[in-house]
């Protein structure tokens, strides 16, 4: 099946439905669940772990104009990133500022 | 701390919340939306669009997931299926949040509409900050600080849309790598909770090797698979 631009709007709703529907489940499952259970504590290392993937993803396998740059760049980025936040006594905004900085400096190379 | 001369603890939470949020948070994810925008833009669709699914979805990867798929005319099935799958977190992420910013007695819809805002800036920020804060405080320093981000995304949404084409690739690629490396300097934040720190690295790991091989379900399986060992390997050390 084809869908066209004037089906925008119904890719748009099944998508936050598709969102809505994951914040939904958490909450049910969260007001019945013993935060200091092991499948609690489970589920908070499941939601730190796809965050890590999702974050590596983003990162080293972007989907998207990122995707044209090289992935050395894109890595070395997000290490400078990372060295400036530790070195700047964990400043988030300088981190941030330092990893784009590279980025557009490779984009410009 | 009964306070009874001063404004409601809802009140002072979503002040404290929104105060948090508006630095670098909302900066960064103006700037995050700012790409989204200019990405709705070249795939054809309007303004409108691209602040609808701002509106009604608000999660990132998931609103890119369905921008690319509809711009490849992808069955409308398969788009739920992927978006779905992107944001899978989601639901441990509202799971773990929940006795943070839940009162009992409280009716459980408030939870429900709060849920909307679920998302990984504001969970994270929230996770880092809000247990600190008296337990009447917490949803509405939740509430203080995502709808903050929210409407910074919305306006980061539209400022990306009109200007698309205007900007110099580098700036709009270096935009584009704010979010990613926003969210793993948030990550190095919680890296000192054990548990959590090995979640973060398996989960990572499990990531590298997943994506390549089975894109579609590398999220879902690394989130299994890497909190699981990440649970596992901080067992013994656990109980603080």
């Amino acid at each position: 099946m084809i869908w066209s631009a004037s089906d925008a709007y119904l890719a748009a709703l099944v998508g936050a439905l598709a969102t809505y529907l994951w914040r939904a489940v958490g909450v049910a499952v969260g007001s019945r669940l013993d935060p200091r259970g092991s499948l609690f504590a489970w589920l908070g290392c499941v939601a730190h772990a796809v965050l890590a993937a999702l974050i590596l993803r983003l990162i080293v396998f972007p989907a998207g104009s990122l995707a044209d740059l090289p992935s050395a760049a894109r890595i070395g980025a997000a290490l400078l990133a990372g060295a400036a936040y530790l070195l700047a006594r964990r400043n988030v905004f300088l981190g941030c500022v330092v990893g784009s900085a590279a980025i557009a400096i490779a984009a410009a190379a | 701390m009964t306070g009874t001369a001063r404004p409601s603890p809802a009140r002072t939470g979503f002040a404290a919340g929104a105060r948090v949020a508006a630095g670098t948070p909302a900066l960064v994810l103006a700037a995050s939306y700012v790409g989204f925008g200019g990405m709705v833009r070249d795939s054809g669709l309007g303004l409108d669009l691209a602040l609808f699914s701002t509106l009604t979805a608000w999660a990132l990867p998931g609103q890119i997931v369905m921008v690319e798929l509809h711009a490849a005319s992808t069955p409308l099935a398969a788009i739920a299926l992927a978006v779905a799958l992107a944001n899978l977190r989601l639901a441990p992420m509202a799971t773990v949040l929940m006795p943070i910013v839940a009162r009992p007695g409280r009716p459980a819809w408030r939870l429900f509409a709060a849920a909307h805002w679920i998302a990984i800036t504001g969970w994270m920020l929230t996770m880092l900050h809000a247990p600190a804060r008296p337990r009447d405080e917490r949803l509405g320093w939740f509430m203080g600080c995502v709808l903050t981000l929210w409407i910074a995304s919305l306006l980061g949404c539209a400022l990306g849309h009109l200007a698309a084409g205007m900007l110099p690739r580098p700036v709009s690629l270096a935009l584009l790598f704010l979010n990613p490396v926003y969210f793993m300097l948030l990550c190095l934040q919680d890296l000192r909770d054990r548990q959590r720190a090995l979640s973060l690295l398996a989960g990572a790991a499990a990531g590298a090797l997943l994506h390549p091989l089975v894109p579609g379900w590398s999220l879902l399986l690394a989130g299994l698979g890497g909190g699981t060992a990440g649970f596992l390997l901080a067992r013994p050390g656990r109980g603080r």
